[in-house]
């Protein structure tokens, strides 16, 4: 114990008197919060685009307006000629256009079907599609109006119109905030991150400085020694959590349902992992340059993978399943339902399981192959 | 108890296809300064490692306080205190600090790690600098905390592995004179080096090879059963060309330069003086002096290195 004891205070000694360490541990986080609360968004809104306009009648200007009105277009650049559209979404100003031909208002007068033409710049695949989507929301809602008049005109005949009229009801994040799913996101990529690094850096300090050697003659044993070097890495992870945690909620208001204590000891289920994760590193690596490419190296993928950002459900079958050995994926599963849905032991134990399977069996591996020998 | 500390049985160590070490033996007697002396490369710090248990021997045993180091390295670890050759103390921590993790990692009471934290102070002249960085020492400073930290829990048995690598004289002397007052006090040093000075100092000494032993013995031992003939220390020009006439002749055992002089080894004294003014003279080459000298450790090591080379066939 007194040697455990040993290691731990050595560590923090070497943390504090590090001058670059603190900001790293902390300031990054609360940085990187920052970032993907205010600055990346994925909600698609005032998508740049160009109209050309060549019917000029009341019927198109109020196609327009319904358009425009939507908050989710901005109309930068009204054009003539329809070639002025390519240059503008050529030269990356507008990522939509609109093109109403000649004859519109007059053939939906006449009650014949009218088009309209609406060009999206595939390259911005993502505002592209959510744009196309609600072009065609919205042309759909207006020609149903249309309808209506249509129906209100001819009511004499007895006909009245059948239309079904959905309504929508979004569960735990009614305004689809990408904020809200992003924001708690990143307590665990900050979690992974911090404690990953750090642990991988670790041993492989130790080895570089020469230290390690020394370490090897002593008598403490392999456990004791890890569990003094992991320990306060744990201890940073915690005090980032509550950092990032009180941030997200008072700061971003993001909603928090949960509880607060669920989310602290899976926090620390999950860093079981993390740690796991670098500590074997730490144990493969000669120098603490290999140790930072490999945990990148493992970083990536995992959070690609993850349900960061991009969602599991379009992911093509091979890496859907693979994403089932992915522990971040769960740990965003926890997060996202304690904070958005006040998800509870009940609909979590599972994922609690399996990351404590995974922070079992990758400790358990690295202590293996930690030997107290030199290579 | 046996009087050995150390029992060294056939111990290999290969890395791949080279072997570093090949099959030594040798016992350590208890309270000695045992010097293991030897070329870079020649297998000294791969022995020493093993013995500390920081290298799994290929094959071969060794009791190290009457331990097996393969069986027990736990308790091998207990009973000795190692330096290695790089220093290895914690940089980012303060000397105080370095003593005390030790202490800790040690498992060693409260008073008892108060009196040896006194004791490693006073002993290293760090009295007053408690509270320095490590990083800020003078490398001679460094070393000694370092020796202060490898006896912090007064092990039998002091392994250090070119202790003195890179220090200036006077520290090397008072480093020396530290090991000095361990051995008297009862501690067994096995110290590795290949400052021939240094290993005048040893009680007893293993010269050591291509990772094979080549002699064995005391200092005067060692020097009085490798240099049985005279050797004469010549000042003469030109001694390049000296050195590679005076081997032609069959009356020389050996020559080698020693900085501007040449140390030959002859025959017979008398006789040697004779025949060697006179091949120099009739060479043409201007002879000023000829001693005859007691042989160092160096002609020593070098005559052991050259028939154990030529034993192999190299």
């Amino acid at each position: 114990m007194k040697a455990v004891l040993a290691i731990l205070k050595k560590e923090f000694i070497q943390i504090r008197r590090d001058p670059r360490m603190l900001p790293i541990l902390f300031l990054a986080p609360v940085l990187q919060l920052l970032l993907f609360g205010f600055a990346v968004n994925l909600d698609v809104r005032d998508i740049p685009s160009v109209v050309c306009d060549q019917d000029r009648s009341p019927q198109s200007r109020a196609y327009l307006d319904a358009f425009f009105h939507s908050g989710y277009f901005t109309r930068r650049f009204d054009v003539g000629r329809t070639e002025d559209v390519d240059s503008r979404i050529d030269g990356g100003q507008a990522v939509m256009a609109v093109i109403i031909p000649r004859g519109f208002g007059e053939r939906l007068l006449a009650g014949r079907g009218a088009t309209a033409q609406i060009i999206a710049d595939g390259t911005e695949s993502q505002s592209a599609t959510i744009g196309l989507n609600y072009a065609a929301m919205i042309t759909s809602r207006y020609a149903q109006g249309l309808l209506a008049e249509t129906f209100v005109r001819l009511r004499g005949s007895g006909l009245r119109p059948v239309l079904i009229e959905p309504e929508v009801r979004v569960f735990y994040n009614p305004d689809l905030k990408s904020r809200n799913f992003l924001v708690p996101g990143v307590l665990g990529m900050i979690l992974m991150v911090m404690t990953m690094m750090l642990s991988s850096m670790g041993i492989v300090r130790e080895k570089e400085a020469g230290t390690m050697e020394q370490l090897i003659v002593t008598p403490i044993r392999p456990g004791q020694l890890i569990l003094g070097k992991l320990l306060p890495f744990l201890a940073i992870g915690v005090i980032d959590v509550v950092l990032v945690t009180s941030l997200a909620a008072f700061g971003f208001r993001v909603p928090f349902r949960g509880d607060v204590l669920l989310l602290g000891g899976l926090c620390l289920v999950f860093m079981l992992t993390t740690l796991g994760l670098g500590l074997f590193i730490s144990t493969i690596s000669r120098n603490q340059q290999q140790a930072m490419f490999t945990a990148v190296f493992f970083m990536i993928p995992m959070i690609l993978l993850s349900n960061f950002v991009f969602p599991i459900e379009t992911m093509p079958g091979f890496f859907r399943a693979l994403t089932a050995i992915i522990p971040i994926k769960y740990f965003f599963t926890v997060i996202r339902g304690i904070f958005l849905k006040g998800s509870g032991w009940a609909e979590l134990w599972d994922e609690a399981a399996a990351m404590a399977v995974f922070g079992a069996v990758i400790l358990a591996l690295s202590i293996v192959r930690f030997k107290k020998r030199l290579e | 108890m046996t009087s050995s500390s150390i029992e060294v049985r056939a111990l290999s160590k290969r890395f791949g296809a080279f072997t570093a070490v090949d099959a030594v033996s040798f016992d350590v007697r208890r309270g000695d300064i045992f010097g293991f002396l030897g070329a870079n490369g020649a297998g000294k710090s791969t022995t020493i490692r093993m013995l500390c248990g920081l290298l799994e021997p290929t094959s071969g045993t060794a009791l190290v306080a009457g331990h097996d180091i393969r069986r027990s390295p736990e308790k091998v670890k207990r009973s000795i205190g190692y330096m290695s050759q790089k220093f290895s103390l914690y940089e980012d921590l303060t000397v105080e600090e370095n003593i005390r993790f030790f202490g800790g990692v040690y498992n060693m009471a409260a008073p008892d790690l108060a009196s040896r934290l006194r004791w490693v102070l006073e002993m290293a002249g760090l009295r007053g600098r408690e509270h320095s960085l490590t990083r800020n020492l003078s490398q001679g400073w460094k070393q000694r905390l370092a020796l202060g930290c490898a006896v912090l829990h007064e092990p039998g048995i002091l392994f250090l592995d070119e202790p003195t690598g890179g220090v200036d004289p006077v520290s090397r002397r008072a480093f020396w004179d530290l090991i000095n007052r361990l051995s008297e006090d009862g501690v067994t040093v096995f110290v590795t080096t290949h400052y021939l000075d240094e290993a005048e100092s040893c009680n007893d000494i293993r010269l050591i090879h291509a990772g094979r032993i080549v002699g064995a013995g005391s200092p005067s031992a060692l020097k009085a059963s490798t240099i049985r003939n005279p050797i004469l220390e010549v000042e003469c020009g030109r001694t390049v060309e000296a050195m590679d006439l005076l081997r032609r002749e069959p009356w020389v055992r050996d020559v080698s330069i020693f900085g501007v002089n040449l140390h030959v080894g002859v025959v017979e004294e008398a006789e040697g003086r004779r025949r060697l003014a006179a091949r120099l003279e009739q060479a043409g080459i201007p002879l000023r002096r000829i001693d005859r000298i007691v042989p160092s450790l160096e002609d020593v090591f070098l005559r052991r290195i050259e028939d154990s080379d030529k034993e192999a066939g190299r």
